[in-house]
């Protein structure tokens, strides 16, 4: 089947998408560890987006730049990932909360 | 050379994490002084010849990764290593007294050295770097250690504040990242300097712009993307409060000028600089007067931050303003100055709120009432760098708020102007008030914790080096100058 674009833009569309999708999820959803799925899911888009885009030349083999950018971005969303979900964990034991609601005034004593 | 300045903190952090405790402290120290001769000899070498420029591994733009230096590097990096250094030898003294006092307090000292010199070795790279992708992983070696630091202290304020400045810088840079992979798309590099050459006017390259700003605009705090600011840098421990309110908010602000003005030279408009100082000036009122409501001390200087940072987004609009000779010098100077003046009196303030912290066992500002007969080293750092803040001769601040206010009646664009008047009384506003506190009779003598005196004099000697920058600005003035774009580009 034939289709009326490149395909490669059909992928980029769709790593534009996830990300928004990711973006409403990070904005709306209130407990923490949708939170960070969500910004999982905004990384996804990002990474999606930069592989189709080492395809929008009809060469032969594909741009291995943006492969070399994408594996270095996984694995800093790894590293982000395990940090905010200790992060989140160790509230979670500290406080029994799960969203970042004030639930008393911040008054900043160190 | 280049190379070093990256490499003194990042050997110090991994030295300092294996060796025993005892050590770490000594071993940051001597890291920190390391980088500050590197440095200065960078700095220098970029005034005498001009730019410098390093491939890594040999390979060249486009294919490798370049490291460069202009005057904008040298000038950040002399105020991160100076800074750095000075709030370095507070935290040995913080550390050294909470330790002996309190055995809980061992953990987050153990962890502090090693995170601060990642933090300084990643800022350090960012500012060398020429590559948007290496820019965006050095921006998360800085942020993720920059939310570690925040969340050292470990009581529930701190970690939930620190998750939220967690998520907020994260996406931010997710944002920053579309918009790098968009140029890509279109211009098939990211050598900073090789894309300034490519790009043009196209939706793309406006998108890409718009993207970018955003996601640096939310690690920068500029108002209102402000919300996780306040609360993660009033809940940390005392030297980090310094290093992420003076330090951290710059590098994000610092990968916006290489956008605006390196990358994207073409495609900015006026508007756009005009809706970028709008938020400056409603971050300058709004952060000031929530600055004014704050009953702790801590949570004051934060809010500070979020109005003085609105001051460094002044410079956008300033840059594009008709084509008066001289005023793009006079608005980059300016911002730069602000910038700089800003990070030694930010840093300050918030050292000297730790040995009020310390001192008084408390941050309440109501039950500050005779503390400026009591310790009148750091209630004279406090107010020193408060008048900085405001502007008033012959203050670095002043200088740089006399550039902008020049910069804003040249080209015609006087409602900047009145921002900085208004701006300034402000800030006058809040410091009296944090003052007045201070300068009250006390009702009873209250009994003070001693704290070592190196804390102290780490809070004045900043506090002095921002008064005193104002006097003599011209070799300052010089470095900057170094391929700054308003050279380049007219």
């Amino acid at each position: 089947m034939e289709l009326p674009w490149e395909p490669f833009l059909l992928f980029a569309l769709c790593g534009v998408g996830l990300f928004s999708i990711g973006f409403f999820g990070l904005v709306v959803c209130a407990h923490v560890l949708r939170k960070i799925l969500a910004l999982n899911i905004m990384g996804g888009g990002v990474f999606l987006f930069f592989i189709s885009v080492a395809r929008r030349n009809t060469h032969e083999f594909a741009d291995p730049v943006p492969q070399a950018m994408v594996l270095t971005g996984i694995v800093v969303a790894l590293g982000v990932t395990a940090f905010a979900v200790t992060l989140a964990r160790r509230l979670y034991s500290t406080t029994r909360q799960t969203t970042l609601s004030r639930s008393e005034r911040e008054e900043g004593i160190s | 050379m280049m190379e070093w300045v990256i490499l003194t903190p990042l050997l110090g952090a991994v030295l300092a994490y294996s060796f025993r405790r005892k050590y770490a402290s000594t071993v940051a120290l001597a890291a920190a002084l390391a980088n500050l001769v590197v440095a200065t000899r960078l700095s220098l070498d970029i005034w005498r010849k001009g730019a410098h420029q390093y491939s890594l591994g040999g390979w060249g733009a486009p294919l490798g990764i370049e490291l460069y230096a202009d005057g904008l590097s040298g000038i950040l990096l002399m105020m991160l290593a100076v800074t750095g250094t000075w709030i370095t030898l507070y935290a040995r003294g913080y550390f050294r007294y909470e330790e002996a006092r309190d055995v809980a307090a061992r953990g987050p000292g153990g962890l502090f050295w090693p995170l601060w010199l990642f933090l300084w070795a990643g800022f350090n790279g960012l500012l060398l770097s020429s590559d948007l992708f290496n820019i965006y992983v050095l921006l998360e070696v800085v942020g993720l250690s920059a939310v570690a630091l925040a969340a050292l202290g470990g009581r529930p304020k701190a970690l939930l504040a620190s998750l939220r400045y967690a998520l907020a810088a994260f996406g931010g840079s997710l944002v920053f990242l579309l918009g790098v992979a968009l140029l890509y798309a279109q211009y098939h590099t990211l050598d900073v300097r090789l894309l300034g050459g490519l790009v043009e006017v196209s939706p793309v390259a406006r998108t890409a712009l718009m993207l970018m700003t955003v996601g640096m605009a939310v690690k920068t705090a500029l108002f209102p993307l402000h919300f996780w600011l306040p609360g993660a840098h009033a809940a940390a421990i005392a030297p980090v409060s310094a290093l992420l309110s003076a330090l951290v908010v710059k590098a994000s602000f610092y990968v916006s000028l290489r956008v605006w003005f390196d990358v994207m030279g073409s495609t900015v408009t006026f508007e756009a600089g005009q809706f970028l100082g709008v938020l400056g000036s409603l971050a300058i009122i709004w952060g000031s007067i929530q600055a004014m409501r704050q009953k702790g001390l801590k949570l004051l200087i934060a809010h500070s931050t979020v109005g003085q940072i609105g001051y460094l987004f002044l410079l956008f609009p300033l840059m594009h303003g008709g084509d008066t000779a001289g005023l793009p010098f006079k608005a980059w100077n300016g911002g730069m100055y602000q910038l700089l003046a800003h990070a030694l009196a930010k840093a300050s303030m918030f050292l000297a709120a730790g040995v009020v912290v310390r001192s008084l066992r408390t941050d309440q500002l109501s039950q500050m009432a005779g503390m400026a007969g009591q310790i009148p080293l750091t209630t004279f750092a406090l107010g020193l760098s408060g008048v900085t803040l405001i502007g008033l001769p012959p203050t670095g601040g002043f200088l740089a708020k006399w550039l902008l206010m020049e910069a804003s009646l040249e080209s015609g664009q006087w409602w900047w102007a009145a921002v900085l008047v208004v701006g300034g009384l402000l800030t006058a506003g809040y410091v009296f008030l944090m003052l007045a506190y201070t300068l009250r009779p006390p009702k009873k003598t209250p009994d003070l914790e001693r704290v070592p005196l190196s804390m102290e004099v780490a809070a004045l000697v900043l506090a002095l080096m921002a008064a005193l920058m104002g006097l003599r600005a011209e070799e300052p003035f010089q470095l900057l100058s170094v391929e700054a774009p308003w050279r380049v580009n007219r």
